[in-house]
């Protein structure tokens, strides 16, 4: 019998199977998670909320792909990243902001802040928290113009929750219309409710860990209830208000998650939340803008490398010791 | 006794072959017998071209410590003394024999005499044992530890944790009377007082077997202990600790803790060597792998080339782009399929294209997966950079270590980052820089 043989295989280290989850897939689930929220802002906002998600993902993902084309780097538009950076620059602006601000917000997020530090992985704070701030800064009123819910009855522009709490100028609405998302706002934020639903989701599918979103949310309710007791406030009511109102939901679910950006340890993951929810209630009360979640995520971004080393530090004698 | 439990990964388990009975494959046309088969020095071939051999007899020893020697597997003339580049790159010395297939045995088998430590040590050499699970290090040296008072806890590997392998699985159902004589035996004369075998709950058929066949025996101090079918729960120091609750740190050894481990099937074969004077001829081992044409469980000679033992499972049915000594955790990509099996082959897996290509690396992304996979809870992201940089100091501090190279990091990288090959590279890096 004529026996063939072979003796060209390819030679390669254990382990010889992979896990079926990677950078794509993870991505993917972080869009799937995104689709209630997107729901609902197309609920409460109208159409509009369809043309500008769609542009800010072409765009995010374009600006990556040009950058990789013209630098001549290995495309990573395939890992997805790009297309969660454009839904969640087109969550954090107001619904109605004309096209080309966004535009521009997703040139700072994909080249100033990702691809000229490196690309994925590489960047030192998250893109999206990034590209609002700057906007936020740039065009202070077309990103404060608030397009009105579907729900208001009367005027052409609303306010935030927030901007009511820090200027006054109406009247607060109460938790469950916040819970719902019935309010005005950016975009994506509006709806508690979704965003628990996707934050859950990517929890459940073990994407994110639960301990940022905890210790943020924590936090700044930990640290309104205080400060309302204190002052004479309705604190439980005020609590809650502050976790339902602005971005936190969205910070702490979507944006205080990325990998890249926050700690690889646990201990890191603890302070890092507690970090995020004292600085946005220290903005809120105390600062001149009525929302602080963004730059509280910013901020932290920035600290991020020192918690990281002053974890290990503390971390890595734990490995396994042996009791003699 | 609920226990803390070491962190782990789920990886698909693939045991295809679970259900498939032992065949004992008909004896090849030749057989290369390989003289290095264990950690240690290599055996001298004690044969020469042209002589006769017949099946169990001594073919190759070496007077060093650390070392086990060989037997011939079949009958018939040694036609040549030949050398291979090994499947880790070095060269070995194989003794071809051309079989008469007669498989006449040798005249000096019989089951030995023993009755103390010493001469139960002697006749666990003579039979040629190693560590069956992978590591092949000498059994008669795990058996006599300098410590060798203080040790109390016999503990057997059955986890059988690598996907794909069921061999130690069939074992235990088929060869259950002489995995417990040589638990028997080692207890008795090593002087220790309990047994535990250590079973992934994914083979409930084989630990029901066992606690029956115990039980009708009326054995009490052997019991079987179920693990979490999680990887890598047949690690030697994640067994001891899942079983004893004691940390095993890296260059530690289990009889430091009180315990005596080894594989099923080394036992196994103490067992049957003790009853039948044969010594270690003969491997149990699965072959799979989508490049199989059936799949099965095969018991081969010693020596037998591999593609011999495939064509006895049908032969590929595809191209086979990578074949793997061992499982696809922590098996050996071997470069052609003309290597005989070795003693402590457990599977010949043979893959497809489609399954060989490793996949294409992307940049880490810091989501920590690798960190809250590893066992010990080393930090693989971070050791790689400390890597990258050689940075011989920082891998110390991070522990590199202590990694036992299960390659669990390297399995969840979303990022597809070798990060248990970079582990492994890391260490030669301490080890150059002479760091404790």
């Amino acid at each position: 019998m004529e026996k063939k043989t072979y003796s060209n295989l390819i030679v390669s280290s254990a382990p010889h199977i992979v896990s079926n989850v990677d950078t794509t897939r993870i991505m993917l689930m972080v869009v799937m998670a995104l689709v209630p929220s997107f729901l609902v802002s197309i609920y409460v906002f109208g159409m509009r909320v369809i043309a500008l998600t769609l542009i800010c993902i072409v765009a995010s993902v374009f600006f990556e792909w040009a950058y990789n084309k013209l630098m001549k780097k290995p495309q990573t538009v395939g890992d997805l990243s790009a297309v969660v950076t454009g839904v969640l620059i087109a969550f954090n602006v107001p619904s109605g902001l004309p096209y080309w601000i966004a535009v521009v917000g997703c040139f700072v997020a994909i080249v100033v802040v990702k691809q000229l530090y490196g690309g994925i992985g590489k960047n030192l704070v998250n893109p999206a928290i990034t590209a609002r701030i700057v906007l936020f800064i740039s065009f202070a009123t077309e990103m404060t113009t608030w397009p009105l819910p579907r729900m208001a009855a009367d005027a052409t522009s609303t306010a935030t929750p927030l901007g009511i709490l820090s200027e006054g100028g109406g009247e607060l609405p109460n938790n469950m219309e916040m819970f719902l998302g019935f309010i005005g706002g950016s975009m994506g934020e509006v709806s508690a409710i979704a965003l628990l639903l996707g934050g859950l989701f990517l929890i459940w599918k073990k994407v994110i860990s639960p301990i940022i979103p905890c210790c943020f949310i924590g936090t700044v309710f930990v640290f309104a209830f205080i400060y309302y007791s204190a002052t004479g406030g309705e604190a439980f009511n005020m609590a809650l208000f502050h976790v339902l109102a602005g971005g936190v939901m969205l910070g702490a679910f979507f944006m205080a998650t990325d990998y890249v950006t926050t700690p690889l340890l646990p201990m890191g993951k603890v302070i890092f939340g507690i970090g995020c929810g004292v600085i946005t209630m220290v903005i809120r009360l105390w600062g001149q803008y009525p929302e602080g979640v963004s730059f509280s995520i910013l901020i932290m971004n920035c600290l991020t490398p020192l918690i990281n080393n002053f974890c290990q530090k503390r971390m890595y004698g734990g490995a396994k010791k042996n009791e003699k | 006794m609920s226990r803390k439990h070491l962190q782990s990964i789920h990886v698909s388990h693939y045991k295809h072959t679970a259900g498939c009975a032992t065949e004992v494959m008909p004896i090849p046309d030749v057989v290369k017998i390989s003289m290095s088969q264990h950690i240690g020095a290599p055996c001298k071939p004690l044969v020469k071209k042209g002589d006769y051999v017949k099946v169990g007899q001594l073919i190759g020893d070496v007077d060093a410590f650390v070392s086990a020697p060989i037997h011939s597997s079949v009958s018939g003339t040694v036609t040549a003394i030949e050398e291979q580049r090994s499947a880790v790159g070095g060269s070995d010395t194989l003794v071809v024999i051309e079989t008469d297939k007669k498989q006449e045995i040798y005249e000096g088998i019989k089951p030995p005499e023993v009755n103390d430590l010493q001469g139960f040590i002697k006749a666990v050499r003579e039979s040629g044992l190693v560590g069956l699970g992978g590591a092949s290090f000498p059994t008669h040296i795990k058996f006599n530890p300098k410590n060798i008072d203080e040790v109390h806890t016999l503990i057997v590997n059955a986890a059988e944790c690598e996907p794909f392998i069921t061999s130690d699985h069939r074992l235990m159902l088929e060869d259950t009377e002489d995995l417990i004589s040589g638990m028997q035996l080692a207890m008795k004369y090593i002087g220790l007082d309990e047994g535990f075998i250590g079973i992934e709950e994914n083979k409930p058929d084989a630990i029901a077997h066992l606690d029956k066949v115990l039980a009708d025996k009326g054995i009490t101090n052997i019991k079987t202990f179920k693990l979490q079918a999680r990887y890598p729960k047949g690690a030697e120091r994640v067994l001891v600790y899942e079983i004893t609750g004691k940390t095993m740190n890296a260059g530690v050894l289990p009889a430091d803790l009180g315990v005596i481990l080894s594989n099923v099937t080394t036992f196994a074969k103490v067992g049957e060597y003790f009853r039948t004077g044969m010594p270690l001829v003969s491997k149990r081992m699965t072959v799979d792998g989508d490049a199989v044409a059936e799949p099965k469980n095969v018991i081969a000679p010693i020596g037998t080339m591999i593609n011999d033992v495939i064509n006895f499972c049908g032969g590929y049915k595809q191209e086979p782009r990578k074949i793997l000594m061992g499982g696809p955790m922590m098996g050996r990509a071997i470069f052609s399929d003309e290597m005989p099996i070795v003693k402590n082959n457990n599977a010949i897996l043979a893959f497809s294209k489609e399954q060989s290509l490793v996949k294409e690396e992307t940049a880490c992304i810091n989501c920590g997966r690798c960190h809250q996979a590893c066992p010990f809870k080393l930090i693989p992201t971070a050791l790689a950079d400390a890597y990258e940089r050689r940075d011989a100091q920082a891998l110390s501090d991070l522990k590199v270590m202590q990694c036992m190279e299960c390659g669990s990091c390297s399995y969840v990288c979303p990022a597809r980052r070798p990060l248990g090959f970079t582990n492994k590279l890391g260490k030669a890096v301490v080890k150059e820089a002479g760091i404790k």
